[in-house]
């Protein structure tokens, strides 16, 4: 090979070296989906072989030369029926089996560790529970239940981590959930594979498995203090949420202690049960969602919290098991002028040892 | 007779033989006789030109798409540039090519001449149509010109309503136009198979090329209002902000996303079905054969058609649709690939017993099948709602769609215009240089759209300008396959406008194909037929053609 240039043999290796064939599989949904996916490969095969041999022994068997005259036949009922019945019965056990899986990938698990992640031009960034935030990229624990939580900020993002085979579209004004549980240590890709714009093949990132040794270590280094029900605290006292929301007799809202979780009577006679999705709407059109007993007075907080924002207050509201911690929020809302829009001070209302579980 | 054992071609002496005169095309000469006619034949020419002026163009911006792709990073181009290329290219192919490319063509062309009718039911209608896919084309070309669109031809709220600043109004009342002459070719041929067949042409008498057209006719007229209802929506937001797509308002843009699917699932049988048709006359002239099972593959047209309104959530699976949407949706899925998979069958065992051989036509056929059947059975693998989740939006869906689209429907477009080109020009295209052209295509195609099957599996999302370096060698391959299509998509423009002057004359019926349209002189008088024809005897009777030769033989002799 000396008359190969040493610059193209260098390319050549360095290529023929970083070719992958089939990605890896690392998380506990991924081989059981690539057992479905080599199943139709194998179906895929045997369906192909199966026309090509028809049609190339037919065109050997009667070309013109060998078959200078054809014989009419009409069809054959007995014949199409077999054509009909076994690609039915093989689309449907696909069908079934992938139904399977789709129900496994979008049906997390009760314990499953929650992340939050919201979608933007053109960047992930994602919130966890204990506070760390990481943009265009997520840690994650081998071995245990991850559920993630998507919003976009703007247009349709899609996260997609190819190696744990899942994928879950980031929408505008909509929670969107997916879950996996990360099988095998290491650092794979991260993808927005819905177009969303000029950077779109920039939104790109890794997901970080890492063993429970090691990622108790990186929660530790990356938290910023708080946690993410305590930002949603602050948050909640700045905005002065618990001027109506503070559980006394004569409060103008509903208390939102325990309210996660639990099924709520509306005033136009429904019930509804008060998830994210609730909490989120409740928060930014809230006229459109009125608890019974209550008058519409709330205003619109469109706008003026970000994604993140809402994302904290869920957390603080879901965390929130009695109405102790709010009254001492209000508390200190009471120190303040009466004058309106003036955000609290973060320092007055820090979350020590709170109610709020970190 | 030609005892040749390797042809059915039957060509006159080539010594005594002229182009007949008068016929359509020597009638009236002068672009306005082009340009106001009435003859659908001539229409279906204007057609041919215009669509293959912008297959050319999608075609360029698709050659650009694989140079970009050819390193991993972002080098040829800026990613703004490569997503207005690949918006165009898919709007163009789409919308300008694959939508039109067979109905309004040969369908145009065909149909009337199938089912032995003088015009279409609508003639001023069909030129009209004309004009409003040129008025469509060419502000699509003034859009990309002043600077181009970059929303994916997909038109994705709330990116195409309040994210880009690129043309977004003017390219969607481009396809909005357009979308009128898909609408206007569909009712004008539903119109005329209803009502202006033949004496004797009854429904199971008529082609398959008719059926096929049938069933995507009715697709064109009930779907494509829907896509119109969606792109007047878009625009209407992006210019007034109405918010029937911004969750800001109250609106929803997933509602988006069902109406452009509703039109744009099914369009992609608008675009296929018309292929199948010219596949069943292929396979069915040069076996020398009925085809196997007529009535079933007629009828699996009609079942496409109407299966094909009820899968489009199948394009929403991830995008946090109820599961038990997702679970209805996949079922109806599979449903409509079983009529795909019984053409197939039927079309191999119409090889069955007959007498084969091997002309171009046949060989795109050939094609056809092979890649039509890869093309739909990766459609399942995206059917079944588990593995869609991995597979969806990324390169297995570029491949799959392309395997269907380029290596189906193109197969089966260069079939119909190389079996139908002696019939529409009076000439036969060069033998073996089209043999080789359509062996070119086969391996440059796989070649091309193979190894993105791959890239797919590996995770590599569709519209990235860049990718991660361990994709690089996949995307190679990729773009030397695409180099190799481009010579077998050029050679075909070639030799097919060198055989206007210099090809063989073909007389009435070279393939001694049984079709109505191969009873008459070629090309065709503007009449087509000299008198009504009468079908007395079924579609593919191929005893019959051996008897009125024989009768014709006898009377001369």
């Amino acid at each position: 090979m000396s008359h190969i240039s040493p610059t193209i043999w260098q390319f050549l290796v360095k290529w023929l070296t970083n070719f992958a064939l089939f990605p890896p599989e690392a998380s506990k949904i991924a081989p059981q989906m690539d057992a479905l996916f080599f199943f139709m490969v194998l179906v895929s095969l045997i369906g192909l072989t199966a026309v090509v041999l028809l049609v190339v022994s037919f065109s050997i068997l009667y070309s013109k030369k060998r078959h200078p005259v054809a014989v009419q036949i009409e069809g054959s009922t007995l014949l199409e029926a077999t054509w009909t019945i076994i690609p039915l019965g093989l689309f449907m056990v696909m069908f079934v089996w992938g139904a399977l899986i789709y129900f496994r990938v979008y049906t997390p698990p009760a314990n499953a560790m929650n992340i939050y992640v919201v979608g933007k031009q053109w960047m992930w960034k994602a919130e966890h529970p204990g506070g760390q935030h990481e943009i265009n990229s997520l840690h994650v624990p081998v071995g245990h239940a991850v559920q993630l939580t998507l919003i976009s900020e703007d247009v349709f993002h899609s996260f997609s981590i190819p190696a744990f085979r899942v994928k879950r579209e980031a929408i505008p004004g909509r929670y969107t959930t997916v879950w996996f549980e990360a099988t095998t240590p290491g650092t794979y890709h991260l993808f927005c594979t819905q177009y969303c714009g000029t950077e779109h093949s920039h939104m790109i990132g890794d997901v970080v498995v890492l063993s429970e040794e090691d990622y108790r270590k990186w929660l530790a280094s990356s938290t910023s203090g708080n946690s993410l029900a305590q930002n949603g605290e602050r948050l909640f006292a700045s905005l002065s949420c618990a001027a109506c929301h503070n559980a006394r007799p004569d409060a103008r809202g509903p208390s939102l202690a325990n309210v996660y979780g639990s099924r709520l009577a509306l005033s136009t006679g429904g019930t509804v049960i008060a998830d994210d999705a609730y909490l989120r709407e409740s928060i930014l059109n809230p006229s459109q969602h009125i608890t019974q007993g209550y008058a519409p007075i709330m205003p619109t907080y469109q706008g003026q919290v970000s994604e993140e924002g809402v994302i904290a207050l869920v957390e603080y509201i879901r965390h929130l098991d009695s109405d102790y911690r709010v009254q001492q929020t209000t508390n200190t809302t009471d120190l303040l002028p009466e004058s309106e829009g003036k955000a609290a001070p973060a320092a007055q209302a820090p979350a020590r040892n709170g109610t709020v579980k970190p | 007779m030609n005892n040749n054992n390797n042809t059915i071609v039957d060509l006159p002496d080539q010594a005594t033989a002229r182009i007949p005169q008068p016929n359509f095309i020597s009638k009236e000469n002068g672009l306005m006789s082009w340009l106001l006619t009435g003859d659908h034949k001539r229409i279906a020419i204007l057609y041919l030109i215009s669509i293959t002026f912008f297959f050319f163009i999608g075609g360029a911006l698709a050659g650009l798409i694989r140079l970009e792709l050819l390193t991993p990073q972002a080098d040829l181009m800026a990613t703004d540039t490569y997503n207005k290329v690949f918006t165009m290219h898919g709007i163009i192919m789409i919308f300008l090519f694959l939508v039109p490319s067979v109905p309004a063509t040969l369908g145009n062309f065909l149909i009337p001449m199938m089912i032995g009718a003088k015009d279409l039911a609508l003639p001023k209608v069909n030129l009209l149509s004309w004009y409003l896919y040129m008025a469509g084309g060419i502000l699509a070309l003034y859009a990309m010109m002043t600077g181009g669109v970059d929303t994916g031809w997909t038109f994705t709220t709330p990116l195409s309503t309040h994210y880009v600043n690129t043309n977004v109004i003017t390219t969607g009342f481009a396809i909005f136009v357009a979308g009128f002459s898909s609408i206007f070719t569909g009712l004008n041929f539903i119109v005329t198979i209803h009502k202006m067949r033949a004496p004797g042409m009854t429904w199971f008498r008529l082609p398959l090329f008719v059926w096929a057209h049938y069933a995507a006719s009715i697709l064109m007229v009930l779907g494509t209002p829907v896509l119109a209802i969606a792109i007047v929506l878009v625009m209407l937001e992006r210019a007034f902000g109405i918010g029937v797509f911004d969750p800001a308002k109250g609106g929803d843009p997933l509602l988006f996303q069902h109406l452009f699917w509703f039109y744009s699932h099914p369009a992609v049988y608008i675009m296929i079905l018309p292929g199948m048709g010219v596949i069943s006359e292929v396979i069915s002239t040069f076996s020398r054969k009925r085809v196997f099972g007529y009535t079933a593959v007629a009828f699996s047209s009609v079942a496409i058609a109407v299966f094909g309104f009820f899968v489009w959530a199948h394009h929403m699976f991830i995008m946090g649709i109820s599961n038990y949407a997702v679970l209805v949706f996949s079922l109806l899925t599979m449903l409509v690939a079983v009529p795909s998979a019984i053409k197939i069958f039927n079309w191999a065992f119409t090889l069955y017993k007959g007498s084969i051989t091997f002309e171009t036509p046949m060989l795109y056929a050939f094609g056809f099948m092979g890649l039509f059947t890869i093309g739909g059975m990766t459609g399942v693998f995206l059917g079944a709602s588990g593995t869609d989740i991995h597979l969806t939006e990324t390169y297995f869906i570029v491949a799959h769609f392309h395997f269907v689209m380029v290596g189906g429907m193109l197969m089966a477009f260069l079939a119909g215009i190389h079996f139908w080109w002696p019939k529409i020009t009076g000439r036969m295209y060069p033998e073996k240089i089209s043999q080789l052209a359509a062996v070119v295509t086969f391996i440059g195609f796989n070649l091309t759209f193979f190894p993105q099957f791959i890239l797919g599996v590996l995770g590599m999302p569709r519209r990235y300008a860049s990718y991660p370096p361990e994709f690089q060698v996949l995307n190679v391959f990729s773009t030397a396959g695409a180099t190799i299509l481009g010579v077998g998509y050029l050679l075909p423009v070639l030799y097919l406008i060198w055989s206007l002057k210099y090809g063989a004359i073909a007389g009435n019926n070279p393939w001694q194909a049984t079709g109505l349209e191969w009873q008459t002189q070629s090309p065709p008088l503007t009449e087509n037929f000299t008198v009504m024809p009468v079908m007395d005897h079924e579609a593919y009777d191929y005893e019959w053609l051996e008897s009125q030769k024989a009768k014709e033989v006898a009377s001369a002799g």
